[in-house]
């Protein structure tokens, strides 16, 4: 065991397959000798030589169209976007390639290609360092979406996810990486440190792709959440006195409805958290199954917390991100519907 | 094909990273880039032939000697622009541009803003350009060209106010520091995605010219940004309408980490991209303020004279960090910016018209004092309205407006439910 940042964790993952198959390349924006601006990749173009970890071209649909013509050769690209927000010009290369690759030609091409990208706000990045884009993704039929949490599950998920035969979007909330936050920014920061799941295993492990972990357990409320956003669901409940169940979905698709399904069930009421926009968000997804798996256990309406439908604001950071007091004043809203 | 009939492999295939010449630790080296001697480019007619002038595209456009001349064609073609009231007036820019820079710096230091982003050692292109491009004309900067508004005149107070995102911030607090949006002094809303806004400009142009209009646009780009795809798009647009734009490309030899090898850079120069779509380019010493006036001369020129696009490499050197998030000392030589060949462009500006009796060192002593503290009681008024998390700062309900032009129910909604 070793005491890791989530940073850290994601490069530990890398560096563990990067040593295991010689088929897994990372490359990106300033990944290779300076090690990716927020430090992910460091070392690693050093360790496994030019060939495997390199920078690229500031072209991310090129990035993740060369990545996917390297996965279907049988190599097992691992590929930083530097800002999720710049995935955008990718996105023709996910959505009508990497995701349709397998079924167009009915399993004799495959794309296993991980596309990894700091997501979410919380550090005044404005509306180009911000966005929270999974929507975009869980939307698109052949793809995955992940997003973890804390250092233990970034590295298992990041090996699994490298190790998957489709392709990935890995998503990493960027005002996790140095630790926890819980949406108090006028609090001191925090460091992995001291959190039981900065505690990350060395060598090979994985957190399966497809699983949502119960991070409280709880009986009033069943909180559905993922990213930055479980630390403000914590945060939220405790503050408000409610004993809620905090599930971190960590996997958005394939997603774990078994589990939120039996958390609804027992506690009869739900909220839905995420930093994405509210208007076609993940969140509507998320609704619109409980209320179909759970419609005689309901007490109360489904309730979603996210962020406004506006573009990420530069100066109105905190007003914008849906933090512990926007989450609690729903939370006691779904708690005390008769 | 049988394999009988296919010739036979020499070996094992590779594939080229490439490498800048110096990392940290390393003496600098730029050895890659041959310096002609001022003057000695031609200058070829406005109205030259792309294919006429291909080799300009290989060299240098220079006009201030070492000694602090102004010599050969384009210092001619330069005719009265060349007074020294013009000069005087671009030093002072550059000067202006530079104390406002560091002021700004030391205010994120300070915590008065989340970001800056400095164009240290590039002043001369912005500020040069500008005074080629009219009342009416738009520029589609990057977040580097800050010299476009200072060389326009452009309210220090407005522009410190928007870093400072503070109640006065023109834009309401919505967009990054340096991100500006000045409208009134032809200078488009910067986007924070690389590469999109040279393709808008191209279609700007289209439009002036479908319209009739006598107005031409200028894009902006960074050398590791004309990798984007939108750069080869607004190329492609620019070759094929001949619309009225003026196409530069900043190459200041960094993209945060990245060498601009990586953007194909090393291979050929950035100028000669314009040869595959057949019109014009010149490559030019971006820290010479006389060659920077000159080829933008000339550039807007052909625009305005219906004669279609120019792509300008200027050659300059990052001598900043990226922005406020960013420390070279990780990925290049330290003395690199010492060993830049092409010099400082304030101090050749200012040897020239020493040189020209028109300035002094005393003078620019004072100048320089005097330019500090205009920009501090600046400062100092845009203080009043708050910084950054201090003071009252823009509504927080304004990041609703601006949407939509009417706000949609969902959103009037969200409003409401934010005001409780
Ligand atoms: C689409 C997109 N990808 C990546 C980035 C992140 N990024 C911001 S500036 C930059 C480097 C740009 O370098 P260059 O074009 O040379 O301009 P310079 O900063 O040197 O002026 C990068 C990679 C971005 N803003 N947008
Ligand atoms: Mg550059």
């Amino acid at each position: 065991m070793a005491r890791m940042t989530m940073i850290e964790a994601i490069r530990d993952a890398m560096d563990v397959k990067m040593g295991m198959d010689e088929d897994v390349v990372v490359f990106g924006e300033d990944v290779g000798y300076f090690g990716g601006v927020f430090r992910c990749t460091q070392g690693l173009q050093k360790k496994y030589g030019k060939h495997r970890c390199f920078d690229a071209p500031i072209n991310e649909s090129a990035i993740v169209g060369a990545g996917i013509g390297m996965a279907t050769y049988g190599k097992r690209p691992c590929i930083e976007i530097q800002f999720a927000d710049y995935v955008l010009p990718a996105y023709d290369q996910i959505v009508s390639e990497a995701a349709r690759i397998r079924h167009r030609s009915n399993g004799q091409f495959t794309a296993p290609i991980v596309i990894r990208m700091p997501t979410g706000g919380g550090i005044f990045g404005g509306q180009t360092h911000s966005q929270s884009p999974e929507a975009i993704f869980t939307h698109v039929s052949g793809l995955k979406t992940l997003i973890p949490s804390n250092p233990y599950d970034a590295k298992g998920m990041l090996i699994a996810a490298i190790e998957d035969d489709d392709p990935v979007i890995f998503l990493e909330p960027k005002r996790l990486y140095n630790g926890p936050f819980d949406g108090h920014h006028e609090n001191a920061v925090t460091s992995w440190a001291k959190h039981e799941k900065g505690e990350v295993p060395e060598g090979h492990y994985t957190v399966p792709i497809g699983k949502a972990e119960v991070v409280e357990k709880g009986m009033d409320v069943t909180i559905l959440a993922y990213g930055t956003m479980v630390y403000v669901a914590q945060a939220a409940a405790k503050e408000n006195n409610i004993d809620a169940e905090i599930i971190d979905l960590r996997s958005l698709l394939p997603l774990d409805l078994d589990t939120i399904v039996n958390s609804v069930k027992k506690t009869g009421r739900c909220v839905v958290l995420h930093e994405a926009t509210l208007t076609s968000g993940f969140g509507a997804e998320l609704t619109s199954l409980v209320q179909q798996h759970c419609f005689n256990h309901l007490e109360a309406p489904v309730l979603r917390v996210a962020g406004w439908d506006t573009p990420y604001p530069h100066a109105q950071e905190w007003h914008y991100f849906p933090g512990p007091k926007r989450v609690g004043k729903a939370l006691k809203r779904v708690v005390e519907a008769q | 094909m049988s394999d009988e009939k296919m010739p036979k492999a020499t070996g094992p295939l590779s594939i080229s990273i490439p490498e800048p010449p110096g990392r940290p630790g390393d003496a600098p080296d730029f050895s890659y880039i041959e310096v002609p001697k001022a003057g000695e480019v031609e200058c070829p007619a406005i109205d030259t032939k792309p294919e006429d002038m291909r080799h300009l595209a290989y060299s240098i456009v220079r006009v201030l000697s070492r000694k602090g001349n102004a010599v050969g064609p384009w210092a001619e073609f330069l005719g009265d622009d060349l007074n020294d009231e013009s000069l005087l007036r671009g030093l002072k820019d550059m000067m202006k541009t530079r104390i406002f820079d560091a002021r700004m710096l030391t205010a994120q230091r300070q915590g008065k803003t989340s970001f800056y982003t400095q164009c240290l050692g590039e002043e001369a292109i912005a500020t040069g350009f500008q005074r080629m491009m009219r009342k009416g004309d738009m520029n589609f900067p990057t977040y580097r060209q800050q010299g476009l508004l200072i060389a326009d005149g452009c309210s220090m107070f407005d522009m410190i106010c928007q870093i400072y995102s503070n109640e006065k911030d023109n834009l309401d607090g919505h967009q990054l520091p340096c991100l500006y949006s000045f409208k009134d002094h032809g200078f488009f809303s910067i986007s924070g995605n690389l590469g999109t806004q040279y393709v808008q400009a191209v279609g700007w142009a289209m439009a002036s010219a479908i319209s009739g209009d006598d107005k031409i646009a200028s894009a902006w780009i960074g050398d590791g940004s004309t990798a984007e795809t939108d750069f080869h798009s607004g190329m492609l647009f620019a070759s094929v309408y001949q619309p009225p734009v003026v196409l530069n490309i900043v190459n200041n030899q960094w993209a945060i980490s990245s060498f601009n090898g990586l953007a194909g850079g090393r291979n050929a120069p950035f100028a000669a991209r314009a040869h595959g779509y057949g019109f014009p380019s010149l490559r030019v010493d971006g820290n010479d303020y006389l060659a920077v006036l000159a080829a933008s001369k000339w550039a807007t020129e052909r625009a305005r004279r219906n004669l279609g696009p120019t792509l300008i490499e200027w050659v300059t050197y990052r001598v900043a960090a990226h922005s406020t998030s960013d420390d070279p000392s990780a990925y290049r030589p330290k003395e690199e910016s010492d060993a830049w060949p092409l010099g400082d462009p304030v101090e050749r500006l200012k040897l020239h018209l020493i040189k020209k009796g028109a300035w002094s060192e005393e003078r620019h002593t004072q100048a320089m004092a005097e330019i500090e503290s205009e920009v501090i009681a600046v400062q100092k008024e845009a203080e009043k309205y708050g910084t950054l998390n201090r003071g009252k700062g823009p509504d927080p309900e304004k990041m609703f407006e601006g949407v939509y032009k009417e706000m949609p129910d969902h959103l009037v909604r969200q409003r409401l439910e934010f005001e409780a």
